[in-house]
């Protein structure tokens, strides 16, 4: 395969003969054929569009119908049983098929497949409702963190000097503080909600993309066509948008899919300490943290946003692997 | 060579380095001026400043470079130009045009650089075309439309055949010889007066080096640019240029019109760089190459840098630094050399140097050595 490639690429090298273009070995649909022939990629990318796919349902049935003040309108109309009524309310009911020990000889029906919470509320809707907060965190923070990220490594990078110095050791102060420490202070400071959650974690991602875009900047700066574009008087700026960061995003693109999966685990950690999404909208973290007091009687309410989380971390893991193997240009004609 | 249609006029320009071992004193003062539509070689062993000189005119010298001294003059504005202070020290004048004025005006709309390498010098992961339109939309306001014809002219004009479909192409789906056509495009797009080309034809094949050097001759006379040719091939600067300025060690040896440079020559530099040209005549061993390497530019020899390796050096070669003369005949085209064989310093009673290269010494060896190196 990759042999005629290479041929096709130098026949149509030959001066004049512009027949057939090689394949580019550059650019979105290169970088997704070669995801596309890596199963484990493959895997990772599905597991994400599936949560994808929930996480915009969601967001679409509670904010986007708030609108039309037709909030839950979407689970509300198929859900099997979504609403609670209060009479006929049990709470931790167990998954479909089982029994626990505050239900005996009553198994989990299908009207709450997963069980009930320990307010009787059903575990998938929460669940449902609770990747969008997870997908969103996780972009969000992780966008924060890589735009602030790339555009300070890539300045630092580029001016070096005393530039390159005061930036860098910001970032590394930054990095010196405790995670949570510096996250709970964001908070305390500011309030405790999930957008300064999300906010936290997004500066403390920061120094995670500076120093891996500046670690590339400072190769691509010194290349030809940098050089080429200073020559054609193009501002320093303009250079470090279109020549300098673009040229050193690859590794960053690998490094934010995985961050998401990371910022996923980590706002959950925070929501499970109560700092993340607060009641009562829906979180898996915070599904976590109620479900502890019922580890004995109701095992699997805490099993079920455990294994959410777990597969959003596992789904980002594998698709960044995937990026970064797509990317790396030594490990491409495996 | 009248004062009018002088472009280009440098005027002692000074480079220096400041690394930890010492002051690289990379160009040593030197001086050289282009016509308008006039192509002037530059030609140099590798690590004779030529690139350094190059850059400094259009001031991209990077840390820790420095261009310390001299005046440049292009179309009656100042790109370097020092003045002394209150205290005797050399700073930037007020005439010197400011950053901001350099890149807006000078770079890329008046002044062109072609690169040596051209699979280096495109940017990877833009199309080739968006990088023209680009260059010209920074350099000549247009918008983007009338930007993307004109790209797309100047690559048919470079002959790039179906230039429509090639303006969608990335850089990587050129050959070589495709590239450096690409970048004479992105130099060309902008009419610009001067177009530096360092080296522009070193990293090509031959057949390919005068299909472009034919190329660039068939443009300058349509639109009439001049063009700095920067070269350590003599073979091409005897097709291309008007005239040559041989560089050595940071210095300007010699200067003349390129027919006077091949069959009169004068300094024993450019001899020597004629001879070391390999001859398809010629095997290797009959290849008589300049013996010895270039010295350090952090501590060039006294007097006259090049008595090292000289063959004509003698010992006022080692005592007096020569001059940068005028050595023509009234006239003749001016002539410029750099050496105290054509001044009245008397060099003519001086004893020869006891070096390898005036083969005063151990014939023997020397013969050997050169053998050695060819076999390299």
């Amino acid at each position: 395969m990759s042999t005629t490639i290479e041929e096709d690429a130098q026949e149509s090298d030959v001066e004049g003969a512009a027949e057939e273009k090689p394949e580019a070995r550059v650019g979105l649909r290169y970088t997704l054929s070669q995801l596309k022939r890596d199963p484990t990629a493959k895997v990772g990318g599905y597991i994400i569009a599936f949560f994808a796919v929930i996480a915009t349902i969601a967001f679409i049935d509670t904010n986007v119908l708030a609108w039309f003040g037709q909030q839950y309108w979407i689970a509300e109309t198929f859900w099997v049983n979504p609403v609670n009524d209060p009479a006929t309310t049990q709470i931790l009911r167990p998954p479909l098929g089982l029994t626990n020990d505050l239900h005996p000889g009553n198994p989990g029906d299908w009207n709450h497949v997963l069980g009930t919470d320990h307010r009787g509320r059903d575990i998938l809707v929460r669940l449902f409702y609770g990747t969008r907060i997870a997908m969103m965190v996780g972009i969000v923070a992780t966008g924060i963190g890589t735009v602030a990220g790339v555009i300070v490594g890539a300045v630092a990078g580029y001016y070096g000097g005393w530039v390159d110095d005061a930036l860098m050791r910001a970032v590394e102060v930054l990095y010196a503080i405790p995670f949570l420490v510096l996250v709970i202070a964001f908070m305390v400071a500011f309030g405790r909600n999930l957008v300064f959650a999300m906010i936290g974690v997004g500066i403390r991602t920061i120094p995670v993309f500076a120093r891996l875009i500046r670690s590339e900047v400072l190769s691509v700066r010194e290349e030809d066509y940098v050089e080429a574009a200073r020559a054609s008087g193009v501002t320093n700026w303009k250079l470090i948008q279109r020549h300098i960061i673009p040229n050193s995003f690859a590794p960053v693109l690998v490094q934010a899919t995985l961050q998401i999966g990371i910022n996923i685990l980590v706002i959950a950690g925070l929501s499970f300490l109560g700092f993340g999404a607060q009641p009562p909208t829906a979180s898996w973290g915070q599904m976590l943290s109620k479900s502890r007091g019922y580890m004995l009687p109701a095992p699997w309410f805490s099993v079920w946003p455990g294994i959410a989380i777990l597969l959003a971390v596992i789904g980002f893991n594998l698709l960044g692997d995937g990026l970064r193997d797509a990317l790396d240009p030594r490990i491409q004609n495996r | 060579m009248s004062e009018a249609d002088t472009l280009l006029e440098v005027e002692n320009l000074k480079t220096q380095f400041f690394t930890e071992e010492g002051t690289v004193r990379a160009v040593d003062g030197i001086s050289f001026d282009v016509n308008e539509g006039e192509i002037v070689g530059l030609v140099g062993e590798s690590g004779a400043g030529k690139s350094v000189a190059t850059s400094s005119l259009m001031r991209l010298v990077e840390d820790p470079g420095e261009v310390v001294g001299g005046t440049v003059t292009f179309k009656g504005e100042k790109l370097i130009d020092f003045e002394e202070d209150t205290r005797g020290e050399l700073r930037p004048s007020d005439e010197m045009l400011s950053n901001a004025q350099m890149r807006k005006n000078i770079r890329g709309n008046e002044i062109a650089i072609i690169f040596q390498d051209p699979m280096e010098a495109l940017n990877p992961v833009f199309k080739v075309g968006s990088q023209i339109r680009e260059f010209i939309e920074i350099n000549r306001g247009f918008d983007e439309d009338e930007a993307k014809e004109l790209a797309v002219d100047m690559l048919r004009e470079v002959g790039i055949p179906e230039p429509e479909e090639r303006y969608h192409s990335y850089p990587h789906q050129f050959s070589g010889g495709m590239r450096q056509r690409v970048l004479i495009a992105m130099a060309l797009a902008c009419e610009p007066s001067l177009i530096i080309a360092d080296e522009p034809t070193t990293a090509l094949d031959v057949t390919v080096e005068a299909q472009i050097l034919e190329l660039v001759d068939d443009l300058r006379e349509k639109y009439d640019t001049a063009f700095v040719w920067v070269t350590h091939d003599m073979a091409v600067i005897a097709e291309i240029c008007d005239r040559v300025n041989v560089m050595y060690l940071g210095e300007i040896i010699e200067e003349a019109e390129v027919d006077d440079l091949f069959h009169d020559t004068k300094h024993p530099y450019t001899d020597a760089l004629l001879d070391s040209i390999p001859r398809p005549d010629q095997t290797t061993e009959e290849l008589n190459p300049i013996v010895g390497v270039m010295p350090e530019a952090i501590n060039p020899p006294p007097g006259c840098r090049f008595h090292t390796r000289c063959p004509d050096a003698r010992e006022i070669c080692k005592q007096a630094e020569p001059v940068y003369q005028d050595v023509s005949e009234p006239g003749e085209r001016p002539h410029h050399v750099h050496c105290v064989k054509y001044e009245d310093v008397g060099y003519e009673y001086s004893d020869p140097l006891d070096t390898e290269a005036t083969g005063a010494f151990a014939g023997d060896l020397m013969e050997t050595e050169t053998e050695g190196e060819a076999d390299d």
